[in-house]
Order: structure tokens, then C-alpha cells, then sequence
């Protein structure tokens, strides 16, 4: 019985995807499974493989170990706050350099660049010190303020104004219409897929941002969840259901956003690199 | 000789050919439309030339917020931690000491395990994970694929996660005594891995959690950057007669170059960055084997407040990240694009 050299080959690359898939998708399956079984049943011998029925009592756990609706929701506000503070400030800034020409420009220009090259690590110490002395350590503010210009942003929104033709500012002008309001009545609403995108990317990395939150935050009712997390997983008695829990509804938020901007993603993913 | 038209004056004369005059012909008539109403200037957006009747302040008012904030929220504070890499920092006072935390960067055994540990994930993780991510990508783009949204999902799925809790996850499945790895390895009856507490294999977790996370986010860069070449490309290939692999080696690699080197760019910085993984898988342990020069900067600033030292390591991080994407340059040639996106991105890829 000799097979066709196709159907084998199809086969082979069936199997590796599928063994692929698996891999990546059994950990996400594991979280749930986790995440309704009590402590002690997840260690058992043979491990649980179907969602069990603790899922309310582990959540009743974790909201009292460490306030977890009040975590979320920390995350949640500083995040939106940062994405609708920084997209704008970004927004203007492209605006800025992109169409008009004042003194400093190319002094700003390369500032923006030049912050793209360096890893944000290297603020760390003096942004702490200034914290401290402005007496912000422990408040929201410290972990969105020092951020707030976003040089990836800036650069982005720089790219789309350049696009946009000069004629349209141009003919508002003439009709009257103030710099400010052309930009935000004219200009603005033909940009709105790349403010779209910067802003997943914004919320996304904002949701994800530990090291800082971590320096920053002191006291429980405000931590982010990666500290939250990050604090639960230091004890000595670790509530494991409730950490996977954790784990799994601080993704969620995420997972949601993907499922949603799933076209916006991949193009943003290359920054124009690649048309994809 | 043509006067000069506005694009914003309405209709403009026909465009012309230019036409060479010579003394039997007659030139072109002028244009019938009115000359335009506008003032020259008024078409020059970009020209420094100003009207009085829009001030100056509003085009710094656009950028001005931005400036500000990276005037005393970057500049400063990168200046400052320059400046503080000279210094000895005795309880919050700080004097001028030269080279002296250089110096003792060269000499500190932790500093230099860190460097080997990144190293290590450089030579071994990133080369794996992209090799990975390229037969992923290829295998997705194949015609007769079905499903090819849910596959991509699938893949790339590990990548949404969050940071912290990804790892928070995998240190759970990663556990000694009755994590969930350790068991399906006993139903093959392998006696359980130490995985966290033994320097190698500490090693070998945290770049198995890294790959898992981040080769599907690679195989859909690289898997964009595929359905960009042609068609026509693959056909001429086959009629030329080569096979798969040198089609691979002929048409796709080549092509893909700046897919690849933003890909590697990309997890070069954020292996260099690396922190949230290790510091809560292993925080850095056991015996350093999994120091990360961040973590170690976050452990001397943080945990011994030696602020000056710190300073010094993260000023080498931002050479040593230098360096390193000068050299990818050159080995896979120019691509300003992929390189700017792919800083910019600050992400680990």
C-alpha cells in the first residue's frame, strides 16, 4: 500500500499543528480547570481534567485575600485614563511635527526617536527619586504621569498626519475655522483607525505593566493585578485555585480586546512594516 | 514663465505637457481663470513663512504638552542617571567617583552571571523560537489549509496573555511536588523535576515559558510578512524547477529579511529587558542561574537602595542593547523600517 506523497505530507503538517495547538491552548484550559477547583483537589493525585464546581468559592477567596474587584478595577481605571491621556497628548504631538514648523522641532523630533532607543529601565532610579520627592509614591498618578508621552505613539500619529493632504487644512482655514477646531472637527476623524489601534496597543501594555506599578504602589486598595498577583504568589501558605483564578480574569480583559480588534492587531503588530 | 497655481484656488489651469517654443510657435495662452485670490504663503503649511493672523503659540500648543513632559520626565531623569553612574551613593548623599561603579560592575560575579544567563536565551531561546515561528508561519500559509483563522488564534493566543500572570500560571504547573508538568511526566514514569529550584533546569523553564508565550506572536509577523510575496514569485520558482526547500532557501529567506530581523530585534531588547518572567518564576534563583541584568538593577536599587550602581548596570543594558542591534544590522543588512517599529515596540518578541 503506497501512500500518495501528498496526502503524507498534508498528514505530517496536520499532526505538528495539531501537537502545536495543543500546546499552546492546554495551559489556558489547565487555568480554567484550576481556577474551579479547591486547593486541595488540584494536587490530588490523578489532577482534575474538567472544570469543577469552586469557582464561586474561590472567588469569595480571593476577594477577600486581596480585594480583587477593587484590583480589576484599579487596573481597569489607570489603564483608561493612560490610553485617553496619551493618545491624545500623542495625537497633537503628531499633529505638531507632522504640519507645522516652530523652533524645536527637529530638537523634539529627535528627543521622540531617541526615546524609542532606550529602554525605559534606565529612568527607573531618578523617576523613583522624583516620585519620592514629589511625594506621588503610592498615588495613581505615579504610575500614569511619567509616561504620559508616548514616543512609539507620537511617532505613529506623526505617520498618519503626514498623509493627510495639506489642501483640507488648507481650505478650513480659509473658511474660517480656528488651528484647534480643524484638528479636532477635520483632521482627527480621518485618523480614527490609527488612534484606534495605538489605543489597544496603549491599553494593552498599560494592563501589562508591572515593574513600575510594583516600585510604585504600597498599599493594597491600590495595587494593579500584576502586583496583586505578584503579592499572592509570595506567602507562605499560596492559595493556588485562587492565584490561577486571579490569573485567568486578569488575562480575560485581554483576550476579550483580541477577539474583538483581531484585523487592527496584525497590521499593528509590524507598525507598517509588512503590509498584512 | 507659468505662473504658479494653488492647489486650494479652485480649478487650476490643464496640466501641460511642456512644450518647447520655438520662434514659429506661438506660446501657450494663458490660462482664462483669474490669478488666485490667495496670498502665496497661504498653500505653504509647512513653510516657516507666517501670517500675522494665526499666532505662533498654537503651533507649539500641539506639541507642547508632549515636549514638557519628555523635557522633565525623560531628559532629566536620563541625565540624572547618567550623572548618578558616576557617583558613590552613601545613604542619599552623592559624590563624584568616576568610573568607580564601572569598575565594580566589571568585577561583580552576579553582574557578569546575569549578562551569561541573557547570552544563554540570545543564543539558544531566540534562534529556536524564530526557527520555530518560521515553520509555523510557513505551515499556515500552505494553500490547501483549512480553518486557517482558528489556527492562527490558537498560536497566537499565548501572546495575549498578561505578563504576569502567564508566569504566575506556569510556576504552578512548574511546582515540585504535585505540579500539574511534573505529574503527566510520572504517568511516563519520570521521577519528578526539581524545575525551579535546580540551576540548569531553572534555565531550561524559564526559556521553555518564554518560547511558550512568544513563538505564535512571531509566526504571525513572519506569517504577514510571507502573503506579502507575490505568487508569481513561487510559480517562476517551481517552473524553474526547485523543490520546497530550495524555494525556502531562495525565495522565502530572502525575501522575509526584514520580517526576520524585526523579529529578532524585537526578542533581542526584550531578552535584554527581560524581568517579569524570572522575578516571579524564580526571582532570579536559584544561585542567580536566572539573573537578568533588570532584575539585578531592580535588586541593587530596590532591595540595597544603592541607586548609584544601579544607574551604572542600566547604562550598560542601553550599550550592550545598542551594540547588539548595530550587529543585527549588518548580518541581515538594512531595513530602517523593521528597526524603528521594532524599538519602538518595547515589547518582547
Amino acid at each position: 500500500m503506497t501512500l500518495d506523497p501528498s496526502v503524507l505530507k498534508r498528514s505530517v503538517v496536520m499532526l505538528l499543528l495539531v501537537i502545536g495547538a495543543l500546546v499552546s491552548i492546554l495551559p489556558f484550559y489547565w487555568m480554567v480547570v484550576a481556577a474551579t477547583h479547591s486547593n486541595d483537589e488540584l494536587f490530588h493525585s490523578p489532577p482534575p481534567f474538567v472544570p469543577g464546581g469552586h469557582f464561586l468559592s474561590n472567588i469569595k477567596d480571593l476577594e477577600s485575600s486581596i480585594g480583587f474587584s477593587r484590583v480589576m478595577l484599579n487596573s481597569l481605571g489607570i489603564a483608561v485614563v493612560y490610553t485617553l491621556a496619551s493618545g491624545l497628548i500623542s495625537a497633537m504631538a503628531g499633529y505638531g511635527l507632522a504640519k507645522y514648523r516652530f523652533r524645536g522641532r527637529g530638537l523634539l523630533l529627535a528627543l521622540v526617536l531617541t526615546t524609542m532607543m532606550v529602554p525605559f529601565q534606565v529612568l527607573l532610579v531618578p523617576l523613583f527619586q522624583m516620585m519620592s520627592n514629589l511625594g506621588w509614591v503610592n498615588s495613581y498618578q505615579a504610575v500614569i504621569v511619567p509616561f504620559l508621552a508616548n514616543s512609539f505613539g507620537i511617532f505613529l500619529m506623526r505617520q498618519a498626519f503626514l498623509d493627510f493632504p495639506d489642501e483640507l487644512i488648507e481650505s478650513a482655514r480659509i473658511d474660517g475655522s480656528g488651528d484647534i477646531r480643524t484638528f479636532y472637527r477635520i483632521v482627527l476623524p480621518v485618523v480614527k483607525p490609527q488612534l484606534g489601534a495605538l489605543a489597544i496597543f496603549t491599553f494593552m501594555s498599560q494592563w501589562n505593566a508591572f515593574l513600575w506599578p510594583l516600585l510604585m504602589l504600597d498599599s493594597q486598595d491600590k495595587y494593579t493585578a500584576p502586583v496583586a498577583l505578584y503579592t499572592l504568589v509570595g506567602g507562605t501558605h499560596v492559595d493556588y485555585s485562587g492565584l490561577i483564578l486571579g490569573s485567568f480574569l486578569a488575562t480575560l480583559p485581554l483576550m476579550l480586546i483580541f477577539f474583538i480588534f483581531q484585523k487592527q492587531f496584525v497590521s499593528g503588530l509590524l507598525g507598517g512594516a509588512v503590509k498584512g | 514663465m507659468a505662473i504658479p497655481t494653488h492647489p486650494a484656488s479652485g480649478p487650476a489651469p490643464a496640466e501641460r505637457p511642456p512644450e518647447i517654443h520655438t520662434a514659429a510657435q506661438a506660446p501657450p495662452p494663458r490660462s482664462p481663470l483669474p490669478p488666485s485670490p490667495l496670498p502665496p504663503s497661504a498653500t505653504r503649511l509647512r513653510a516657516a513663512g507666517r501670517t500675522r493672523r494665526r499666532p505662533r503659540v498654537v503651533h507649539w500648543a500641539f506639541a507642547g504638552p508632549a515636549a514638557a513632559l519628555f523635557v522633565v520626565f525623560f531628559a532629566y531623569p536620563l541625565g540624572a542617571s547618567l550623572y548618578q553612574s558616576f557617583t558613590n551613593d552613601d545613604g542619599g548623599t552623592q559624590t563624584w567617583a568616576g568610573l568607580a561603579q564601572y569598575r565594580r560592575m566589571l568585577h561583580d560575579p552576579v553582574f557578569w552571571k546575569s549578562l551569561w544567563n541573557t547570552g544563554l536565551i540570545l543564543v539558544f531561546q531566540v534562534p529556536l523560537m524564530i526557527c520555530i515561528a518560521l515553520v509555523l508561519a510557513c505551515v499556515l500559509n500552505q494553500s490547501w489549509l483549512r480553518f486557517k483563522g482558528t489556527w492562527r488564534i490558537a498560536f497566537f493566543l499565548p501572546s495575549v496573555t498578561m505578563l504576569v500572570a502567564y508566569a504566575v500560571v506556569f510556576r504552578v504547573l512548574l511546582k515540585t511536588d504535585g505540579g500539574m508538568v511534573n505529574q503527566a511526566l510520572g504517568w511516563f514514569g519520570v521521577s519528578p523535576v526539581d524545575w525551579l529550584n535546580n540551576p540548569v533546569w531553572a534555565r531550561v523553564s524559564l526559556i521553555g515559558t518564554i518560547t511558550w508565550r512568544w513563538t505564535g506572536y512571531n509566526a504571525v509577523i513572519l506569517l504577514a510578512g510571507l502573503q506579502s510575496i507575490p505568487r508569481e514569485q513561487y510559480e517562476a520558482a517551481a517552473i524553474d524547477g526547485a523543490g520546497a526547500v530550495t524555494t525556502f532557501r531562495k525565495v522565502v529567506v530572502p525575501q522575509l529579511r526584514p520580517v526576520i530581523l524585526f523579529c529578532s530585534i524585537t526578542s533581542t531588547i526584550g531578552t535584554l529587558q527581560l524581568f517579569d518572567e524570572n522575578f516571579v518564576l524564580t526571582k532570579g534563583g536559584p544561585d542567580n542561574a536566572t539573573m537578568t541584568p533588570v532584575l539585578y538593577l531592580y535588586k541593587v536599587g530596590f532591595d540595597q537602595m544603592d541607586f548609584s550602581y544601579a544607574s551604572a548596570i542600566a547604562w550598560a543594558v542601553v550599550l550592550i542593547i545598542g551594540v547588539l542591534s548595530v550587529i543585527q544590522f549588518r548580518f541581515f543588512g538594512q531595513s530602517d523600517r523593521a528597526a524603528s517599529t521594532a524599538r519602538s515596540e518595547r515589547r518582547r518578541g
